[in-house]
């Protein structure tokens, strides 16, 4: 069966054991990821058995990581500083009219979102709620997901909650409701998809800490997003990420805040409870 | 997108202190090989030069060619004789140019 | 971790699996500057170096290029270049050149400094097309030219998107 094959191929990778590669660039490379594993500043980024994506990056990476001023996701950062403070739309106001510093005022609010909305019964994402603020409050237009406004306001918005834990929002009183996302969100993480027939669960939980070729499969925690990642150049939205995974496994991707993806997210935020908060994170 | 350019130097430093002075700018050092959806390739676009100067003099020259890496990072260091103003221009090949001063004190 | 090549029973050549998973053409898409067809090679690199700091004639010891020996993705590849000078009026550093033995072009970045530089050490960040060597050369204000060269190795990573 042709599954089964690629499958096979697949997880011949996904266990390290290369398919015609050059000897030594492949030994180089899983010594490497024992070398990263040792790192003593991964203890800040390990939670019992949860991981952060930081510690399978290179020394580099976190080096770049670790200094605000190397980091290149700080352009956005202060990109959404400007945001923040300019006026914007018909009712003549800038976000700190209402909100003031949003050191003091978006502290924690990275731990909100996904949130449930009334009016769609549904969850909805960060950038799906500041869009619907900036045209009901602001009577602004709205940004599209991947734009450099909406990124720099949600890398903006998360940094100040930078270093706090991720807490889950679910709680006894809203469990009723939230539990169906929840589940949802799980159910497509352990969903086989696409023409590789693969599931988040099979990378991001099974094959942890192997090799996808020369990258270490890490644990797929949220906590970094939106995240400045090498390959892009740019930062970019956590639904960019799935859509990119989605695409790498042939599975049709889903739209930038599809109920999908919104689940999705909202199930590895809770995956990810303990973790430190570290947007923006700098990542492969 | 605000093409801002991002400089850190220490404010006020001793006499004949050399300081690291780190700069980053967004842009996205479009190499010329790229191609775009209908198989056409998408024209080269990079900074190609980085001029630091103290009250008028040279510090540091840079000359970059497109394997420099997006959102360019270049850190260098200089030696402070005397108080003033470092300025920063970085140019793109097409001519165009984007500056930044900085003033340090000298103790 | 084995690096051996282990055929299944359905063995898949390398260009189907790289073709199916689409991940051969991920960094082309991504627009990095990864390229089959490489432009550059060690001679063309040598002639640049060479032509840059006027001699083919080079000292070592006095430069260090520190880069990692494995890049986490080639499009960023951090660099420091730290050559051993007083920076002084009568001896200082002049220029320090970078050159890619197998990007599409061999050149990368020149910098002049001065003795106002204080300290002849610089950073950047580069793309880096398939494991090579990047080459380094100081010219000092007395003519002498300084070489070191690092391989770096590149592989193209495991899940694009």
């Amino acid at each position: 069966m042709i599954g089964r094959k690629i499958l096979s191929a697949v997880a011949i990778m996904g266990l390290g054991i290369t398919i015609g590669f050059t000897n030594n660039a492949s030994i180089a490379v899983a010594d490497e990821a024992e070398k990263r594993a040792k790192d003593p500043r991964n203890k800040h980024f390990i939670v019992g058995e949860i991981k952060s994506g930081y510690v399978y990056m290179t020394s580099q990476t976190r080096d770049m990581q670790d200094d605000d001023f190397a980091n290149p996701a700080f352009v956005w950062v202060d990109t959404g500083e400007e945001l923040w403070n300019k006026v914007n739309g018909t009712a003549g106001k800038s976000c700190a009219s209402c909100h003031k510093s949003a050191a003091k005022s978006m502290k924690g609010v990275a731990n909100t979102f996904p949130r449930y909305d009334p009016k769609t019964k549904r969850m909805i994402a960060m950038q799906a709620y500041v869009n619907r603020h900036l045209g009901e409050k602001m009577g602004a237009k709205k940004w599209k997901w991947e734009s450099e406004q909406m990124l720099a306001m949600t890398i903006y918005l998360k940094l100040q909650s930078r270093g706090m834990p991720v807490k889950s929002i679910i709680n006894d009183q809203n469990r009723a409701t939230l539990a169906p996302f929840l589940a949802k969100g799980k159910k497509f993480f352990e969903q086989r998809r696409g023409l590789l027939d693969m599931s988040c669960k099979h990378c991001h939980e099974d094959y942890v800490g192997n090799m996808a070729r020369s990258n270490v499969l890490s644990m797929g925690m949220p906590n970094g997003f939106p995240t400045y990642r090498l390959q892009w150049q740019k930062p970019g939205s956590i639904h960019r990420r799935f859509s990119g995974c989605n695409k790498s496994i042939r599975a049709k991707p889903y739209k930038r805040g599809s109920e999908e993806y919104t689940n999705l997210e909202f199930y590895l935020i809770h995956r990810s409870s303990g973790l430190k908060w570290e947007t923006p994170a700098v990542r492969n | 997108m605000a093409s801002k350019p991002r400089v850190k130097l220490p404010k006020s430093v001793n006499k004949g202190q050399v300081v690291q002075i780190k700069t980053l700018i967004p842009h996205k050092m479009e190499t010329g090989r790229r191609k775009n959806k209908k198989g056409g390739k998408i024209p080269r676009f990079i900074i190609n030069k980085v001029e630091a100067t103290f009250n008028g003099k040279p510090v540091v020259t840079a000359d970059f060619h497109p394997a420099v890496s997006a959102n360019p990072f270049f850190s260098f260091y200089a030696r402070v004789e005397e108080s003033g103003t470092f300025k920063f221009v970085w140019t793109d090949d097409k001519g165009g140019k984007v500056t930044t001063s900085k003033k340090v004190t000298v103790k | 971790m084995s690096n051996s090549i282990r055929k299944s029973e359905n063995t898949l050549e390398r260009r189907d699996v790289l073709k199916l998973l689409g991940l051969g053409t991920v960094a082309a898409a991504t627009g990095s500057i990864v390229s089959s067809d490489a432009l550059a090679t060690p001679d063309s690199a040598a002639k640049l170096i060479s032509k840059l700091s006027g001699t083919s004639s080079y000292k070592s010891g006095k430069i260090t290029l520190k880069m990692p020996e494995i890049a986490e993705n080639g499009a960023t590849v951090p660099l420091t270049v730290r050559v051993d000078s007083p920076m002084s009026a009568g001896n200082y550093v002049k220029s320090i050149h970078l050159a890619a033995e197998k990007n599409p072009n061999p050149e990368v970045a020149s910098f002049h400094l001065t003795p106002a530089s204080g300290k002849a050490e610089i950073s950047t960040r580069m793309r880096l097309g398939k494991t090579q060597n990047v080459i380094a050369v100081a010219v000092m204000s007395d003519g002498s030219v300084h070489r070191v060269s690092r391989l770096v190795k590149v592989t193209i990573g495991g899940c694009g998107g």
